[in-house]
């Protein structure tokens, strides 16, 4: 007995073709991060030395120089942001699983956290220069961390009130059943059972405003000097990089490399410190 | 106030002291309830702040120019006159290559994913591609500058300039200067960006599809492409659309890939290959020097590009929440 292969041959040849350009397409997301990553050692590496942690940005036409003084701007700038924005997004977090569920406009909120989550950075850098920059007549290191955090906010916000309902609802009974008010079932029960989560949203936080830089550029500017004063303008490394990297100067495309692998490896670092910290908890 | 020290039964139990802590707790709740709500309500305020404060920043420019301001070529620092045309047309041209070259691929990775990648590899390939998704712009940036633009202007402006750019209708798409820069190259350096974003939400939705859908195609004889093809895709379509347009807002928006590979010339870009600029580049280059009705321009610039970004992930996110909620269904 003969059977026709040749439609079923064809339907498995299809299928095996669409499964091998989609591990192709794998292969080329694979690659870019690895390029990326090469790259960015490879000169990177070359760039890095004690005189990084030590020296501050050269001036034009001068030999040497680090990155001292960026780098402890953009520790403040962002140590600022976490300070204010971890309270500001725990808690409308929390106002978003406990009490999100009986209002519209919480609705609202959460629809426009999500769209603000991705909104041009850049726009938030204009509104914080309209607002903070303009009005004072100096850029600012404050200014810097205020248009982070409009980034920050939204990421703690959303992390937190996704965690806060993985609680088991359970608990959260069983702490009312017991007499327990509202504000202390939500703060020291479920945010406490939480505690893993919304630190992942944290650390996520942080590591998303470390490399932003589209908001520094009208805000917190850029110093040559070294300045801890977060009322005047301040270095930050992503604002160095952006303006080293498009630079004529070899010494500052050099660092500019240097600070894009320091960034890199703080970013990479704190994603997948999040992701250890989530999993050991929640196994 | 007159509550009776005691209730006719039970005695002590219900006590003056028990009412005034129930009533110190409901006060605190209030309080509560209220602080939180007003911190989630900052975001909202955020937005509209965002919205006023770029309009009357920007109100010279539109009262100078009106609606035609988005369709003029114009952009004369020196004789104050300006149009949004060449940064839009750079903006939407950019994104939509990246586009082009994003979502096939990351539909790949996503099908990747969920179908045919082995148990143990799908933890560490997915975080991979989710870290792809962390590395800051910037990095694509100088990546796009120092290392891409020269091997683009070799290997793929030049080979596709003397093959399509002698060819009547299109050829003028491949021609000008092929030195790596420009509105295609700042395309792709796009496309690697947000392959991670639009492939991270794909393969979340393809995951929702009901193990009993798949199992029931696979049972009548679908081969993995057929199951992939229609039965996951039309199922989780509303999804696949929100995360293709949620790409499409960030590529919409972003500055840094952008600026460092585009060419920032404020002229209309003649083809593929010429040098543009974008709303968030010129945005970067331009403001630190701005002043009077250039300065008010660019705030038309950025309340335009956040009116646009805004429309669509507004629509990407709707659908999203739709595809989620029909799980939930």
């Amino acid at each position: 007995m003969q059977i026709d292969n040749t439609l079923y041959l064809k339907r498995r040849i299809a299928s095996q073709i669409g499964l091998a350009l989609s591990m192709s397409a794998m292969a080329v997301g694979l690659a870019v991060l690895i390029w990326i990553l090469y790259i960015l050692f490879s000169n990177g590496l070359a760039a890095l030395d004690l005189n990084l942690f030590t020296h501050d940005t050269p001036a034009p036409g001068t030999e040497g120089g680090g990155l001292r003084n960026a780098i402890v701007g953009s520790l403040m700038i962002v140590a600022l942001t976490v300070l204010v924005s971890t309270p500001i997004g725990i808690l409308a977090g929390i106002y978003l699983t406990e009490f999100g569920d009986e209002s519209k406009t919480a609705e609202l909120t959460r629809f426009v956290t999500d769209i603000m989550l991705s909104a041009p950075s850049i726009v938030l850098g204009l509104f914080v220069y309209a607002i903070a920059v303009s009005t004072v007549g100096n850029f600012s290191g404050y200014a810097g961390s205020l248009a982070l955090s409009l980034i920050a906010i939204p990421v703690v916000m959303r992390t937190t009130e996704n965690m806060l309902r993985l609680v088991p609802g359970s608990l959260r009974e069983a702490a009312f059943a017991l007499g327990a008010p509202r504000w202390k079932v939500s703060t020291m029960v479920t945010l406490r059972a939480a505690q893993s989560g919304v630190m992942t949203g944290i650390l996520l936080a942080v590591a998303r405003i470390s490399g932003e830089t589209a908001p520094l550029l009208f805000t917190a500017l850029n110093n040559q000097f070294f300045s801890t004063n977060m009322g005047a303008p301040m270095a930050n490394l992503p604002v160095v990089i952006f303006q080293f990297a498009m630079s004529p100067y070899d010494n500052w495309v050099r660092l500019a490399w240097a600070g894009a692998l320091l960034i890199t490896m703080t970013v990479l670092v704190l994603n997948i410190l999040a992701r250890v910290v989530f999993r050991d908890k929640v196994h | 106030m007159n509550m009776p020290t005691t209730s006719m039964e039970g005695g002590h139990l219900v006590s003056n002291e028990m009412v005034m802590i129930a009533k110190k707790q409901r006060l605190q709740d209030f309080f509560f309830h209220r602080v939180t709500q007003g911190f989630s309500l900052l975001v909202l305020l955020a937005l509209l702040g965002i919205i006023i404060s770029l309009f009357i920043n920007a109100w010279p420019t539109f009262q100078k120019f009106g609606f035609q301001f988005i369709w003029r070529v114009e952009w004369d620092v020196i004789n104050k006159d300006f149009g949004a045309a060449i940064a839009i047309v750079g903006t939407v041209a950019s994104a939509a290559i990246a586009m082009v070259l994003a979502v096939p691929l990351a539909f790949g990775v996503a099908v990747f994913l969920t179908e045919t990648c082995p148990a143990w590899l799908r933890r560490p390939l997915g975080t991979s591609i989710e870290l792809l998704a962390a590395v800051p712009s910037i990095i694509y940036g100088m990546f796009g500058l120092f290392v891409f633009a020269p091997l683009f202007a070799d290997f793929i402006q030049v080979p596709l300039k003397s093959l399509l750019g002698g060819m009547p209708l299109i050829g003028f798409l491949f021609g000008g200067a092929t030195n790596g820069m420009g509105i295609l190259a700042a395309g792709i350096v796009l496309a690697f960006m947000v392959l991670p974003f639009v492939a991270a939400v794909m393969r979340d939705v393809f995951e929702i599809t009901p193990a009993i859908l798949r199992e029931s195609a696979y049972g009548l004889g679908c081969t993995t492409w057929e199951v992939v093809r229609q039965v996951v895709l039309p199922y989780t379509q509303k999804g696949v659309i929100g995360g293709v347009m949620l790409g499409l807002g960030r590529a919409l928006g972003e500055t840094m890939a952008v600026t460092f590979v585009i060419g920032n010339a404020n002229r209309m870009p003649a083809s593929l290959f010429s040098p543009g600029t974008s709303i968030a580049s010129v945005l970067a280059n331009e403001f630190g020097e701005a002043e009077g009705l250039h300065f008010s321009t660019l705030f038309a610039l950025g309340f335009l590009l956040f009116v646009i970004t805004f429309v669509v992930l507004a629509a990407a996110k709707a659908m999203i929440n739709r595809a989620e909620k029909a799980k939930g269904s």
